[in-house]
């Protein structure tokens, strides 16, 4: 089966810095993939490059079928990529409901798609109304995946989710994902978390310095302890 | 399907920020002892007049900068293009100007400053493809080819109409002045308080009410946001770089009409007020463009009454006082 998005010697540089180093990788369809490595292995520029947020020098990037490369952003996104930044890039100035509603491009919000928003996130339904700055980092977080759920996507790229955010909100998030999961979205995550990335995730890559290192069922890398120390550079105990 | 979450306790209060909304009534009562009764009116009049037609020039800057991090200092050059475009309807109708009758007047008056508006807006498609497109990113570039653009222009007034100033006078029904008590106040400022207002307005029930507005807030504070989200901002700019040079031509003309003349170098002489005002609102805050040019011409109009030399400096200090009291403005754009 042809996956849904398939990037192939992606070389990324931003300004005179070289960041992706012929990047190699693939999601398939209704698969959760999780994008794993240490800081600055390259993960968020991954992702930014997909979007076309950041212009791949070289290289091939492949989604349904259709090269993107050099397709600008909005031409990307309408293709049906949903996409959470790592800062969020929630409007602050705007209320939630205006965030979601921008979130709906082509058609007003659906009300059922809402509430089942509102059954994860119940805080979005709360302060509907109330101006997105206001909110905590926990609740921005959420509104910021619920923009990318707003209408249905074929991918969604989600950057570091989990990031400092309280343990009852990380759960309210794998909830929510899994749920998506169980609805066979397509996923790429990246994710800091193994414990969260070993829940969620069907398949793995792993970056290093630019390059994906390591490609696998996530099964095969939770339950290898020297693969992790050999990719990952952890310890499952640290992390329990 | 679980429902993990807490719903989360309440919000922190937003604090209401009045304060800067509150600065011109403040200026204008502290103005009031110092003055009598009528001649407080006159000035407060001429000053919120003067204020609606910098804040109609300055609100397509600041939407222009916020949205795309562009430093327009070409922006002039459609003030002083829009008084020039309506002189040409104005002129051929002198009669209808001349006439004792508002109807006539405005026979006049409103196409003149529908064609200086479509117009200006038509150019400012141009000049945003020519000058401003292959610059985006560069402050450095913009500024110097936006500056040169409007040297460009100045120079086209000259050639075209001559260096000589051109007499513009207002249409006969906006002469003169009401005479309130002891106070008089004219026609035509009440005019372009009550124009600065509805552009005011309008502006703001479009920002906050339509998808477009939504679209714009959005973009000013994260452009980047809203291209993932799947809009092209770049269409949006060019919209809005559209609106604000007609804005600026409607300005140039209730200007010239409020100076009563029209000059190749009015659009540059506008700019440092212009700009000021941008800086003080907060760069790409309405909101803050408003209030920001309020103050400036209240400020700007009290003085020249009662310390004329301190009116040449009193737009500076002003600007010195806000950015040391609020360094990114009155009203700062959140993430900008």
């Amino acid at each position: 089966m042809n996956p849904l998005l398939q990037l192939s010697g992606v070389e990324t540089h931003i300004g005179r810095y070289h960041i992706l180093h012929g990047v190699d990788l693939s999601v398939a369809e209704g698969r959760v993939t999780m994008l794993l490595g240490r800081n600055g292995a390259g993960k968020t520029t991954t992702l930014r490059t997909i979007m076309g947020l950041w212009r791949a020098s070289s290289g091939e990037i492949r989604f349904a079928g259709q090269h993107v490369e050099a397709m600008t952003t909005p031409d990307i996104a309408r293709l049906g990529l949903g996409y959470v930044p790592e800062n969020m890039g929630v409007f602050s100035d705007l209320s939630v409901k205006e965030n979601l509603v921008l979130a709906a491009r082509d058609a007003p919000l659906d009300e059922a798609r809402l509430e089942w928003i509102f059954g994860f996130f119940p805080a979005l339904k709360k302060f509907w109304l109330s101006r997105a700055g206001n909110l905590s980092g926990g609740q921005k977080q959420m509104l910021s995946i619920a923009r990318a759920l707003a209408e249905p996507r074929k991918l969604l790229l989600i950057d570091e989710p989990t990031k400092g955010l309280a343990p009852a909100i990380v759960a309210a998030l794998i909830a929510c994902l899994a749920d998506l999961k169980a609805r066979g979205a397509s996923i790429l995550l990246v994710e800091q978390n193994f414990l969260v990335a070993r829940q969620i995730g069907d398949d793995v890559v792993v970056m290093d310095n630019g390059r994906a290192v390591h490609w696998g069922a996530m099964a095969e890398l939770a339950a290898d302890e020297s693969l992790q120390h050999k990719f990952l550079g952890l310890s499952l105990d640290s992390h329990q | 399907m679980s429902a993990a979450t807490d719903v989360g306790a309440a919000l922190p209060q937003q604090k209401t920020d009045i304060l800067p909304a509150m600065l011109p009534a403040l200026v204008a009562l502290a103005a009031l002892p110092f003055v009598s009764f009528s001649t407080w009116i006159t000035l407060t009049v001429a000053g919120l007049a003067m204020g609606m037609m910098i804040f109609i020039m300055a609100s397509g800057l600041t939407l222009v900068f916020g949205l795309m991090d562009v430093l327009n200092f070409g922006h002039g050059a459609f003030i002083a293009v829009g008084a020039y475009l309506a002189t040409l309807v104005l002129a051929p109708m002198a009669g209808y100007m001349q006439a004792d009758s508002l109807a006539a007047n405005l026979t006049a008056l409103v196409p003149a400053v529908i064609f200086a508006a479509a117009v200006t807006g038509a150019l400012g498609l141009a000049f945003e493809r020519v000058l401003i497109r292959p610059v985006y990113g560069q402050h450095l570039k913009q500024i110097l080819i936006t500056m040169g653009g409007m040297i460009v222009a100045e120079q086209l007034l000259y050639a075209f109409w001559g260096p000589q100033q051109i007499p513009l006078p207002l249409p006969t029904s906006l002469r003169g002045a009401f005479i309130i008590g002891d106070a008089a106040v004219e026609k035509y400022r009440l005019l372009a308080v009550v124009v600065g207002l509805a552009v005011f307005l309008t502006m703001t029930l479009v920002l906050n009410r339509t998808k477009i507005g939504l679209l714009i807030r959005a973009g000013v504070e994260n452009g980047e946001m809203v291209e993932a989200l799947g809009y092209r901002v770049r269409r949006l700019f060019v919209g809005v770089f559209m609106a604000g040079s007609a804005l600026a031509g409607l300005g140039g003309v209730m200007w010239a009409l409020y100076r009563e003349q029209v000059n190749a170098t009015m659009g540059a002489e506008l700019m440092v007020l212009v700009f000021i005002v941008v800086i003080i609102g907060g760069l790409g805050s309405v909101g803050g463009c408003f209030i920001g040019a309020l103050l400036v011409a209240l400020l700007a109009n009290y003085a020249g009454f009662l310390a004329p030399k301190l009116a040449l400096v009193s737009d500076i200090l002003l600007m010195v006082a806000v950015l040391l009291w609020r360094p990114r403005g009155l009203y700062p754009v959140a993430t900008r």
